[in-house]
């Protein structure tokens, strides 16, 4: 055991969590907007809307993050016509790649969660909500959403943790997250466990603190009080 | 579609052998993820203290820590950790563990934490009474679990541990890094040899999606077959 590489490394780790933490942030905030709304599209009876929706999270859910993002990293580069485009601006940043990718895959994941929440909701809820006049917008932003939100929090919370474990395919894309820095460390200390230990320890923190988060959230929002 | 041509002017060939190469590593790192299971289980459902604690250590570490660095501590450390038990027993020449092994071995304890939460749901989730009646009728330990839990108990575990067999498959991607030639690490030969990434990962996504779907249709007949007279 070397003590003092744990103690000399932990600060550099440290600032390198802040990158996680805001990879994290973004791909989720975006995430949940994009999976509230191929939830909703899921809901639909159009066959073509429902099966594209269906599809989306098929295919996002059926491959490894890794795919995805070499895809968007090295793969979209290669069209001529992007590079034109303001586009261009944001996929040569690995950052915003990285982001792409991981707002993709959680959406993915989150319209599965948000639409098997919004299925469970009883029909006698909603029935309530119409006898007593109330129009089809309000009952769906103000019954069915806070209750599917109420609903999906476990699984979200397990996804919210997935997603903390996936941004470390950022250090794939030469961005320093805390995996990136952490190999770093390990390929020029050659002492893989000691810093498995400092690294490991402080993921295993983010995923106590979104646990109980999640675990508070779940008691302050439940039906029985 | 040339690119795809099979023989030495296309990477026809080597794709379709990393595909092999990805189901014989997800398929030794479900068996090891087994064999962890196997072990830890028990500990978790143990009446002692301190052998749950043993048993939630393993499954809170593995599930709360990036894959990817898992596979780090591997691939940096494995030899690392074979030379030391080899020096102990006085042998001193550099050992270097095939990726392969080190490959399935990270992959099959990442996979075995999560077998071991879904075994022990399953387990849970298995009426008392049958564990009572299986002692009341004077059946041995050894009957009473391979007999009586087991059949109940792999009939509630199967849609979960389809769901670890989609993760272990997906995450034997990562150890592309190592430099072990499964699908993605072919693909990032191909692309950068042809200078054509969007094609070569596109087509991964592909043949992931293909295992996938497979191994889901196959899963299902599974489920069938264990779930006869429910």
């Amino acid at each position: 055991m070397d003590l003092d590489l744990m103690i000399t490394s932990f600060p550099k780790l440290l600032g390198a969590t802040v990158v996680t933490l805001k990879l994290l942030s973004a791909s989720l905030f975006f995430g949940l907007f994009l999976g509230l709304f191929f939830a909703i599209l899921r809901l639909n009876k159009n066959i073509f809307i429902n099966k594209f929706a269906y599809g989306y999270s098929y295919i996002f859910r059926g491959t490894p993050l890794l795919v995805q993002i070499f895809i968007i990293y090295f793969g979209l580069g290669q069209i001529e016509y992007l590079r034109t485009t303001f586009l261009w601006v944001i996929l040569k940043e690995p950052y915003w790649c990285a982001i792409i990718a991981f707002t993709l895959n959680t959406g993915a994941y989150t319209s599965e969660i948000l639409r098997s929440a919004f299925q469970t909701i009883k029909p006698g809820i909603i029935e309530a909500g119409k006898s007593l006049g109330i129009s089809n917008k309000i009952i769906f932003y103000k019954i069915q959403i806070p209750i599917a939100i109420r609903q999906s929090l476990p699984a979200y919370g397990n996804e919210i943790i997935l997603m903390m474990k996936g941004t470390s395919l950022a250090s794939t894309v030469t961005l320093m997250d805390l995996t990136g820095v952490a190999k770093y460390i390990i390929s020029t200390t050659f002492k893989p466990i000691e810093v498995f230990i400092v690294a490991g320890g402080i993921y295993l923190f983010m995923t106590f603190i979104i646990h109980n988060v999640i675990k508070y959230l779940e008691k302050k929002y439940s039906f029985q009080q | 579609m040339e690119l795809l041509a099979f023989g030495k002017t296309g990477w026809g060939d080597e794709l379709f052998y990393a595909t092999l190469m990805t189901i014989a590593v997800s398929i030794t790192a479900m068996l090891v993820g087994f064999f962890f299971a196997l072990i830890f289980t028990p500990l978790k459902l143990s009446k002692y203290k301190t052998l749950n604690l043993v048993g939630n250590f393993y499954t809170t570490v593995i599930r709360g820590v990036p894959e990817l660095l898992v596979i780090y501590l591997f691939f940096f450390g494995g030899s690392g950790a074979i030379m030391y038990v080899a020096s102990i027993f006085g042998y001193y020449e550099y050992i270097e563990i095939n990726a392969f092994i080190t490959g399935s071995m990270a992959i099959g304890i990442i996979s075995g934490a999560y077998s071991t939460e879904v075994f022990r749901g399953a387990i849970q989730s298995i009426d008392k009474g049958q564990f009572e009646a299986a002692k009341v009728l004077g059946i041995n330990k050894f009957g009473q679990f391979y007999k009586i839990i087991l059949p109940q108990m792999l009939r509630l575990a199967i849609p979960n541990l389809s769901n670890v067999w989609q993760i272990t498959l997906k995450d034997t991607s990562l150890i592309s890094v190592t430099g072990l030639v499964e699908i993605m690490r072919q693909s990032y030969i191909a692309a950068g040899s042809t200078r054509d990434p969007l094609f070569f990962y596109s087509f991964a996504a592909v043949l992931y999606l293909l295992l996938t779907y497979v191994s889901m249709k196959l899963i299902n007949k599974l489920e069938v077959k264990y779930s006869r007279g429910y």
